[in-house]
């Protein structure tokens, strides 16, 4: 890709996702996609300052407790203690230091602390579900919470979510923002999930599932996952 | 390209949790930052009309000089500390959120050009898998006549990317934004 140049900066086209890597627009099996997405074609918009810049200062301080999901609240929330850790890296293979990570989930019996969930399981006093925190210098970030349940839905008859906890990551560009879903290894409820199976690429929808680690488990206390998170990188080096 | 990104998926309709009850940020520029106020009010609504009130917009936008507070903008030293940018909220019961900013200055483009005043934008929402990008520009301004991506848009589409003036309301613009159907709002592949 040509370099294109300006009175300010040197313009890096970012990589153009490979095709069937991500979910299409429009995916029948999930109902909900259809009227909310377009139908026309999009109009492909070649990179400009616009695109790769996007915000990496400003955001709210991180508090001490915002990456332990599990001291949020008087007492430990209920369910299986749960790390979660791992890097993020751009596609060329390079961390992406400093950049925020926010996380949500459902508590243990599969409830979120949302007015509009209404499904008839528990909710718990000690459990809000949000954390955040910014990667370090070499990309790695952590998260301590308990592992999610599965809940039902109203796409189909008898439709529920694997056990996820949603990912949203910044980047360097607005063009690198990404929102995602971490999955938990051998769920049996991904054959049946269209949200999951919207990616059309195997390979592609497997790296969504965290990996169980026994060396981030620590004895007697949690049980450790690694989830890697790989966002859209530049064409080439940037001049320095 | 070594690796490839992580897929997109839907932030679902609960995304407040994580993003917006505690950590919506509705003025993007705080009085005393240099540019003309704008007051945006945005709409998300379906195929249908209905207004989607579990959707969440990002914008993305240069100052009054058309300079990002970013890194990769040679001039991002010139922009004022206290501006950075970036705003995000979460829809209501009517589909709308509203945002304090400024009209941001020209920014440059491919070729020398220049780009009219515009926002970046980024939808999230239970159904869409993979957020749907926009921009906003104002209308009436001499510069989209010029802007090289509003050329790269059909003609009889352009006025979809278009925030109108309130004429009751001085300094406020709406800009609704049509998923789909026959207004549907022009979405770009970046």
């Amino acid at each position: 890709m040509s370099k294109v140049a300006n009175e300010r900066s040197v313009i890096h086209p970012y990589h153009r996702h490979p095709a069937g890597s991500q979910p299409p627009r429009v995916y029948e099996q999930y109902r909900s996609t259809p009227p909310r997405n377009p139908s026309k074609p999009l109009i492909f918009l070649p990179h400009t300052l616009s695109e790769i810049t996007g915000p990496v200062y400003g955001h709210d301080p991180i508090g001490e407790t915002d990456n332990d999901l599990t001291r949020q609240h008087a007492t430990a929330p209920l369910g299986e203690r749960i790390i979660v850790t791992g890097r993020v890296l751009d596609d060329n293979g390079r961390p992406v230091p400093n950049t925020l990570i926010e996380i949500w989930q459902a508590n243990a019996a599969g409830r979120y602390q949302h007015h509009r969930d209404q499904h008839p399981a528990p909710l718990d006093p000690n459990f809000s579900g949000a954390g955040r925190t910014l990667t370090d210098e070499n990309g790695n970030y952590r998260f301590i919470s308990i592992k999610p349940g599965a809940y039902p839905w109203f796409n189909h008859y008898n439709a529920w979510r694997p056990a996820h906890i949603h990912f949203s990551v910044f980047g360097r560009a607005f063009l690198s923002r990404l929102i995602t879903q971490m999955y938990f290894p051998g769920d049996p409820l991904f054959a049946h999930d269209p949200v999951y199976q919207s990616v059309p690429d195997e390979k592609a929808r497997q790296r969504m599932i965290a990996k169980f680690d026994l060396e981030t488990t620590q004895p007697q206390w949690a049980l450790g996952f690694r989830f890697d998170i790989v966002l859209r990188g530049p064409d080439a080096t940037p001049f320095e | 390209m070594e690796h490839v990104p992580t897929p997109s998926q839907t932030a679902g309709p609960y995304l407040h949790i994580g993003l917006t009850n505690t950590h919506s940020i509705t003025q993007i520029a705080a009085p005393g930052i240099l540019g003309e106020r704008v007051r945006l009010k945005c709409r998300v609504v379906d195929v249908e009309g209905a207004p989607l009130h579990d959707a969440m917009i990002e914008i993305w936008q240069a100052d009054a000089n058309g300079h990002y507070n970013h890194p990769d903008d040679v001039r991002a030293s010139e922009t004022d500390s206290r501006f950075y940018g970036f705003g995000r909220a979460a829809t209501d019961e009517s589909g709308a959120c509203e945002f304090e900013t400024i009209r941001p200055g020209n920014v440059p483009g491919p070729d020398n050009s220049s780009q009219a005043p515009h926002l970046n934008v980024a939808i999230f929402a239970r159904g869409i898998l993979l957020q749907l990008h926009t921009r906003i520009y104002f209308a009436g301004d001499p510069a989209n006549d010029s802007d090289p991506v509003l050329a790269l848009v059909p003609a009889d589409r352009r006025d979809t990317l278009m925030a109108r003036a309130d004429p009751k309301h001085p300094g406020s613009w709406w800009f609704d934004i049509h998923l789909r159907g026959d207004q549907e709002t022009v979405f770009f592949d970046v």
